[in-house]
């Protein structure tokens, strides 16, 4: 049977008492590239935080190797599991180089403060995330999608086995987004578990082993794209109604929004039942 | 960066800030050095060298350790600490002004110390231990305050100089309502000077440098994660809530400290790490730098206090102050962006 080394059990998660999820439970099968899709703001980075430890549940718990992850001392978990926040607000003054690096800190000691992994993994994460000839522009100086890389080569550079991604496909034009999931997808066949927050379903369907698809701070579905990816769930979650076919590249559930006019009729129809 | 290891060992330093840092103290040295040997008996360095050394004939050897020595090792140590306790307190609240000075906590100082002189009639160490116990006092009411709910440093910048506001006016207060020769007195204190300081001032400071600074040295490192925010923070194995702790307690003993010996000396805890900062190149001063950064301005200031205006012997807060007036409008004029 295959494990999940990250679990979450009933939490409960809100800011401030707003709750946005309550009996939320997922696992995270190890060595897949698990990817979650829902309409905005219906808790996905939310969740992607509580399994980050970065979010509090207010109830449950979420488990990693079978026990507590906040009873973990922090730079443990920081060696098993990273993640890329959505938007991580740009510190001012600090060049690309130097914020990757920081992303060592989980490997370092007072004594041990640049070891010759140390400098391999930061030149590794550059390198992948095609961000070593920004190396010495300030990063509150970099486009959005530049920016994007150099955050994810930051967490690259922490060289987890688990890897959390909340959305590391936006602000990327066309070729960039899929530079980053074919980099998603290369993790995940050196054997790392990868989870990712992505809102494009067709990309979502091709590079997924599992799919999560959430609402309303529930979790619908988790399974297989193949099994997952239907007709009747796409227009529950997302009320757009549509039709599912093969990609004709890879085989995978293609998510065809309905024309205009049909969907218009299923808002009217819809809105005379209810 | 230059990066030295040996075995599984490794250190890294920005070359840069080691030099900075370097030159800083020499600086810091070589005026305190000058201080040594001026003042009312002028002694050649010759013989402040000797009696530091300890050959020097009993005239020089009073002038140095009894009169001139304390002063000297106080400014130094109180820059450092001053230094040291702004570039923390500038990281934790990410913010230019967040500084122990801004913020309140030596206005708290000045509240306790002015209690113990008017109110309660102490003197000499008692003056020190109320300026501590106002300076720790007043942290921990301002993070409660300021803290409630979640970390949000610029709320703790802010809630600082409305605690700041209000406790001073509390300090005019208890100035206004005591007899004249005691405002004096408070009035000089609030000041913040190094003159007539005596070894018991020494040994105040050099206790709360020599204890804190290592633990500030040490935890250097989380506060460069901490500056990337909490999540960032959270996320690459700092434990936040510790290190921030250990962090804002040690950079409030250091101002606790500092203030205690000197008095509410301004501005130094302000300009010294981005003054050092600039000079190395880098977004945020080391704790080094900034405390060689604070003892060399302080040193200089007093310098400056002791012959450069016509009075004699001005309290060095009147000099860094005015230096910090220049200071904080060049940066409002020039700085041309949040770097
Ligand atoms: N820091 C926050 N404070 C308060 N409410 C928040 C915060 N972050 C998110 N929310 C709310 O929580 C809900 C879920 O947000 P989020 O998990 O970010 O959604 P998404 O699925 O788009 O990632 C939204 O209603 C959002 O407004
Ligand atoms: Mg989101």
């Amino acid at each position: 049977m295959i494990g999940s080394r990250l679990r979450a059990e009933d939490l409960t998660l809100g800011y401030d008492g707003r709750v946005v999820a309550e009996h939320l439970g997922v696992q995270i099968t190890d060595g897949s590239f698990t990817v979650i899709v829902g309409p905005n703001a219906c808790g996905k980075s939310t969740l992607l935080k509580a399994l980050a430890r970065i979010l509090k549940p207010q109830a449950g718990a979420v488990h990693l190797d079978g026990k507590e992850i906040m009873s973990y001392p922090s730079k443990h978990v920081a060696r098993q599991l990273g993640m890329l926040p959505q938007s991580p607000s740009v510190p001012g003054g600090i060049v690309v180089e130097e914020l990757v690096a920081r992303g060592r800190f989980a490997h370092q000691r007072m004594l041990k403060q640049w070891s010759a992994e140390d400098e391999a993994a930061v030149a590794d994460a550059m390198r992948l995330t095609e961000v070593a000839d920004l190396a010495d522009r300030f990063v509150d100086e970099l486009s959005g999608g530049q920016r994007q890389r150099v955050w994810l080569a930051m967490a690259l550079a922490q060289q987890t086995p688990i890897l959390l991604l909340d959305e590391p496909t936006t602000f990327l034009d066309l070729s960039h987004q899929f530079e980053v999931l074919d980099l998603c997808a290369e993790l995940h066949e050196d054997g790392r578990t990868v989870v990712a927050v992505l809102h494009d379903l067709n990309h979502a369907c091709r590079y997924a082993t599992e799919l999560i698809v959430m609402k309303a701070g529930t979790v619908l579905a988790q399974g297989p794209p193949a099994e997952v990816m239907t007709a009747e769930l796409v227009e529950e979650v997302f009320a757009m109604p549509c039709r599912v076919i093969d990609d004709p590249e890879t085989g995978t559930p293609m998510v065809v929004p309905a024309d205009r006019r049909r969907r218009r009729l299923s808002r009217t129809r819809q809105a005379a039942t209810a | 960066m230059i990066t030295l290891r040996a075995g599984g060992l490794s250190i890294r330093v920005h070359p840069r800030s080691l030099a900075v840092g370097a030159v800083l103290l020499l600086i810091a040295l070589a005026v305190a050095l000058v201080n040594l040997t001026t003042g009312d008996f002028p002694v050649p360095v010759a013989d402040v060298l000797r009696s530091l050394g300890g050959r020097g004939d009993a005239g020089t050897d009073f002038i140095v350790y009894q009169l001139r020595l304390p002063r000297v090792l106080t400014t130094l140590l109180v820059g450092a600490a001053l230094g040291a306790s702004g570039t923390v307190f500038q990281g934790l609240t990410r913010n230019p002004l967040g500084s122990p000075d801004f913020v309140g906590l030596t206005v708290g100082a000045a509240s306790g110390a002015l209690i113990v002189m008017l109110v309660l009639g102490g003197g000499g160490v008692q003056v020190a231990a109320g300026a501590i116990i106002g300076c720790v006092v007043t942290s921990v009411v301002i993070y409660l305050l300021a803290f409630r709910r979640g970390t949000q440093p610029f709320r703790l910048v802010l809630m600082g100089i409305g605690v700041s506001a209000l406790l001073d006016a509390a300090n005019s207060y208890l100035i206004y309502r005591s007899h004249l020769d005691e405002a004096i007195a408070a009035q000089v204190w609030l000041i913040g000077s190094v003159n007539g300081r005596t070894w018991t001032e020494v040994t105040i400071v050099a206790v709360t440098v020599v204890v804190l600074l290592p633990l500030v040295l040490y935890y250097g490192r989380h506060l460069t994660m901490l500056t990337l925010g909490d999540e960032i923070a959270v996320l690459h194995g700092v434990p936040v809530q510790r290190s921030r702790a250990v962090l804002a307690l040690a950079a409030v003993g250091l101002a606790a400290g500092a203030t205690a010996a000197a008095g509410p000396i301004a501005f130094v805890a302000l300009a010294a790490p981005p003054i050092a900062a600039r000079l190395s190149r880098s977004p945020r001063a080391g704790v080094l730098p900034a405390a060689a950064m604070g003892a060399a301005l302080l040193t200089a200031g007093d310098w400056v206090a002791q012959h450069a205006l016509p009075a004699n012997d001005v309290p060095v807060g009147i000099v860094t102050a005015a230096l910090g007036g220049v200071y904080l409008s060049w940066l409002l004029f020039f700085q041309r962006r949040n770097r």
